[in-house]
């Protein structure tokens, strides 16, 4: 691991231009606080981002953005007050402190700490991932993957890759005496193909990323792998036979269908939901909510991962936090509000999706430790049941735990082996209940290859998920063969 | 301290001219950069929104965002750039990023602005901007009054997510160097609730919204509160169901999103990738003879309404389903181009879709016509697959037998293929959800499968 200033280098690409100094947001956070505010915090953030599309084996497509702003927050109790400006300047620092502060009309003055600069060893280089390829590069390794893509079969019709990356430099500085900066890069290559056969079209998606520079993809043959991936799962599909519907044992492959942890687990446990109780594992620390094979944390000091981070984005070193161990809840995910009206300390979960949006606590690596079984095993051991490998999205709704994620690509288990593809299909269970089915855990743990979106309120940040091989004695699977 | 709550609830929107004058800037910009077309597009958008919890102020959010964006053309080779900053600097340096794309992209026959002849000529007022003089002080009291109505239901109303109040005005302006540049401002309201019921250990959560132009055309406070309250309460003492197949009725907010699932798949991008499930189906029938449904991007005040669509293009009222026979696709420029057709000015969606009943039928006369099978008033996930028609989600609601609603269901899944559940439609409501782009009813299928126990 690296020791960076990444303060540093955030400070000179937010405030240095500005000429802001640290005098500026001491200014700032006065200002906030002389009115019955409890704490606030000023979050700078400049991010550059662009992507590029090929089609018809041409790159026809790219674009280039800039953004950039100051969000203002000011907590009084459990109220909070919130402005933002896209420009970095004293006056709209100013005008947002005093529209964010208007929230208080009563409660003690917060007192501001002295700066406290938060540094760690560095996850992921500061780098400006745009630029560790040329242009002419970028185009090279679409088109590479277009090739491989089309190499793999003539049933390959259309071919889709994108390409992107983001470097987003932040700069919190808190009343809490909080200042810490943090430069994070993020790529991502997805490819999307389309076969057809006999008149029948099926897709197939796969992708990768992290936060690291391009370059990344040439190595280990990850972006052709992917290409081959993509076609693979889109060929399997061509030959899929109606899913059953019902409930049933599922056997779930490694890596990305950690989505079931993200979903059925994580987000029921994220601190919001629980101070306000209307989540499903509200006051069940301490219980039991998973078979003693589950041990599931959520980790955000992975280095080079999509969901992990230096600080959170309140300037909260990350950590790994345990979840759930042995089959207990052991604590929740929190920000520094949540954690504050819980009692409890920050997790270094406090994240946004830009400073036009307000910190919540959100996930960032979300994993199950691995358990004893070896895969062929716990195939072996089902009669009849679903083997999902592959999924599309998921979706929760925290206060019943009713929760659901969607295969692209599963076959049938009948007497111990995995026979025919089957069409995509939904499962759906109950988050607190689920664990409680897992009856055998893989020794394979695998973590996606870093392609999660997570959307909460409205605001999407990058996440990862994995475990091993799982088999849950049954789970409603939303085929249509009744 | 309460000066700023005193304050109105948005910023004022800037000038036209000042909205004009840089959609100009970029496009000059463009020329001297060498590009032989560009377009800009620019916008402003303010917004106040507060969330109230068991009566207490959670969130007062101050919301101000600006965009630019250009997109350059050298040839038939184009680039694309955006950023937040209006400066001149950024203006050069923005089209400088887009013109350094343009340099290394392939050139694509079918890429260009809009034909000029399809430019909207007239713009004519939609009567979408109606901002609202709320102060935050009022929006907070509004927020509680609704949040308060729905606690006040009913003593199994324990916990709640809020009530929210949000109010946004915004002003959008497009150019491009065929001479076309157009702009209107516009407003969105909207007033929000969400409780949880409890019950024997059980936790219900629903919500319930309304949303529109003019605050004239929202919900009463009180409404909204009380039917995210009734929402969540007939939730309570749900049961899964044994896996079966039955005909099933969606309610109006859910029904829409099928419309979508059409609209999907007869999209231009869609089509041309040949990705969808109704490939070639321009002048067959896709649904019952009794569906049609028209656009009708000019409805003053609604949601949806647009006098031209994001390339430029005039929008217009046309039919797109009648007698259930697909009467056109959604395209822009581009994929017209590419299927060898002409724009349908759909660039950036499709404008106000009405769905016409296919009787007087409100939700009780609906669930009469389902008899026996499942009343969906939820869904969960997003299985569905837009290249095979293949759709599995998440769902609860009520089973009903001979028209009466006998118990809440949730846990289960319903799936069935779009393309069978399409010509499997029995019913279309004369009960319409406005609070979208697609203007539908009560929808009535004839048969899905249900998994759950």
């Amino acid at each position: 691991m690296m020791t960076i200033d990444t303060l540093d280098l955030a400070r000179q690409q937010l405030l240095t231009p500005a000429g802001l100094g640290e005098d500026d947001l001491n200014r700032t956070l006065a200002c906030l606080l002389g009115h019955a505010i409890d704490s606030g915090d000023l979050y700078f953030q400049a991010r550059r981002a662009e992507s590029w599309s090929l089609e018809d084996q041409q790159v026809k497509s790219a674009s280039h953005a800039i953004q950039q702003g100051v969000g203002v927050r000011a907590v009084s109790g459990e109220k909070t007050g919130f402005a933002y400006s896209d420009e970095i300047q004293m006056p709209a620092l100013l005008e947002a402190a005093t529209a964010a502060r208007a929230i208080a009309r009563h409660g003690g003055d917060g007192p501001l700490q002295s700066w406290r600069p938060i540094q760690r060893p560095a996850l992921y280089p500061p780098l400006d991932p745009l630029l560790t390829l040329s242009a002419e590069a970028k185009l090279r390794l679409l088109e590479a993957v277009d090739a491989e893509a089309r190499r793999q079969d003539a049933r390959v019709n259309q071919v889709m890759v994108s390409l992107a990356a983001a470097q987003d430099t932040i700069l919190v500085a808190s009343s809490d005496g909080t200042l810490a900066g943090d430069v994070r890069p993020l790529v991502r290559l997805s490819v999307t193909v389309i076969v057809e056969q006999n008149g029948r079209r099926e897709q197939g998606s796969a992708g990768g990323g992290g936060r690291v520079g391009y370059d990344w993809f040439l190595a280990e043959e990850r972006a052709v792998g992917y290409a081959r991936e993509a076609v693979r799962l889109a060929l399997v599909n061509l030959d899929a036979v109606p899913a059953p519907a019902g409930a049933m044992t599922v056997v779930l492959g490694p890596g990305w269908p950690g989505i079931l942890l993200h979903e059925a687990i994580g987000h029921g446990l994220e601190g919001d939901f629980n101070r306000k109780g209307t989540s499903a594992f509200a006051g069940r620390v301490g219980e039991r909510v998973a078979s003693p094979l589950c041990t599931v944390v959520d980790d955000g000091t992975l280095a080079e991962r999509r969901g992990s981070l230096n600080i959170d984005d309140e300037g909260t070193p990350t950590q790994c936090t345990t979840l759930i161990e042995g089959g207990v809840l052991k604590g929740y995910l929190q920000d520094k509000l949540n954690a504050r009206l819980m009692n409890t300390a920050p997790t270094g979960n406090g994240r946004r999706e830009s400073y036009a949006h307000l910190p919540l606590p959100r996930m960032t690596n979300t994993y199950m430790l691995p358990g004893a079984h070896d895969p062929g095993e716990i195939i072996a051991s089902v009669e009849r049941g679903l083997y999902a490998v592959n999924f599309g999205g998921g979706q929760v709704d925290i206060t019943s735990g009713k929760f659901v994620f969607s295969a692209s690509e599963a076959y049938l288990i009948e007497n111990g082996r995995i026979t025919r593809p089957v069409r995509g299909a939904t499962l759906i269970g109950n988050g607190p209940d689920v664990l409680t089915k897992v009856s055998m855990v893989g020794n394979d743990l695998q973590l996606d290859a870093g392609v999660g979106t997570c959307g909460k309120d409205g605001q999407s940040v990058p996440v990862g998920v994995g475990q091993p091989t799982l088999k849950i004695e049954t789970l409603t699977v939303g085929g249509t063969q009744a | 301290m309460t000066e700023s709550l005193e304050r109105s609830a948005t910023m004022p929107l800037p000038a036209r001219e000042q909205l004009e004058t840089l959609v100009a800037d970029i496009l000059a910009e463009a020329r001297a950069q060498g590009a032989s077309a560009a377009e800009a597009a620019v916008s402003f958008g303010s917004a106040l929104s507060v969330a109230v919890r068991l009566g207490e102020v959670e969130t007062l959010e101050h919301h101000r965002r600006r965009g630019l964006a250009v997109t350059v053309y050298f040839g038939q080779s184009r680039g694309s750039a955006s950023t937040a900053d209006w400066r001149q600097a950024a203006i050069r340096d923005t089209v400088a990023s887009a013109c350094a794309i343009a340099r290394h992209t392939a050139a694509d026959p079918y890429a260009g602005l809009a034909d000029p002849e399809r430019l909207a000529r007239e713009i004519p007022d939609l009567d979408l901007y109606h901002p609202w003089a709320l102060s935050a002080e009022e929006a907070i009291e509004l927020a509680r009054e609704c949040e308060a109505a729905a606690l006040a239901m009913d003593p199994r109303i324990r916990n709640s997510e809020g009530g929210g109040v949000a109010t946004h005005a915004g002003f959008g302006l497009y150019g491009n160097s065929h001479g076309f540049c157009g702009g209107y401002p516009t407003t969105r309201h909207s007033l929000s609730c969400s409780v949880i019921a409890q019950d024997n250990g059980e936790m219900q959560r629903n919500h319930w919204y309304s949303v529109a132009r003019d605050r004239v055309g929202l919900e009463a406070p009180i409404a909204v509160g009380q039917k995210a309250a009734q929402r969540s309460l007939r939730r309570l003492g749900s049961r899964r169901l044994g896996t079966r197949q039955v005909p099933v009725l969606f309610a109006p907010e859910l029904a829409r999103g099928l419309i979508g699932h059409f609209i999907a798949a007869i999209r231009g991008g869609a089509l041309y990738r040949k990705a969808s499930f109704l490939l070639d189906r321009l002048g067959t029938p896709v649904f019952p003879e009794f569906v049609a449904i028209r656009e009708r991007p000019h409805l003053l005040g609604a949601l949806a309404s647009a006098p031209f669509d994001s390339e430029g293009v005039a929008t217009a009222d046309r039919h797109l389903v009648e007698g259930g026979v697909l009467q056109g696709y959604v395209l822009d420029s581009y994929s017209a181009r590419r299927l060898g057709m002409t724009t349908t000015g759909n660039a950036g969606g499709t404008h106000n879709l009405i769905v016409e009943p296919s009787g007087p039928f409100g939700h009780e006369a609906l669930l009469q016509q389902l008899d026996t099978g499942l009343w969906v008033t939820e869904l969960l996930g997003h299985g569905v697959d837009t290249v095979t028609g293949d759709y599995s989600r998440g769902a609860s609601g009520f089973w009903v037998e001979k028209g009466e609603i006998q118990f809440p269901v949730h846990e289960i899944t319903i799936a069935g293929n779009l393309k069978e559940m399409f010509t499997g439609i029995r019913a279309l409501g004369s009960d319409v959800d406005k609070r979208g782009g697609i203007h539908c009813g009560s929808l009535l299928l004839e048969r899905m499968t249900v998994a759950g126990e």
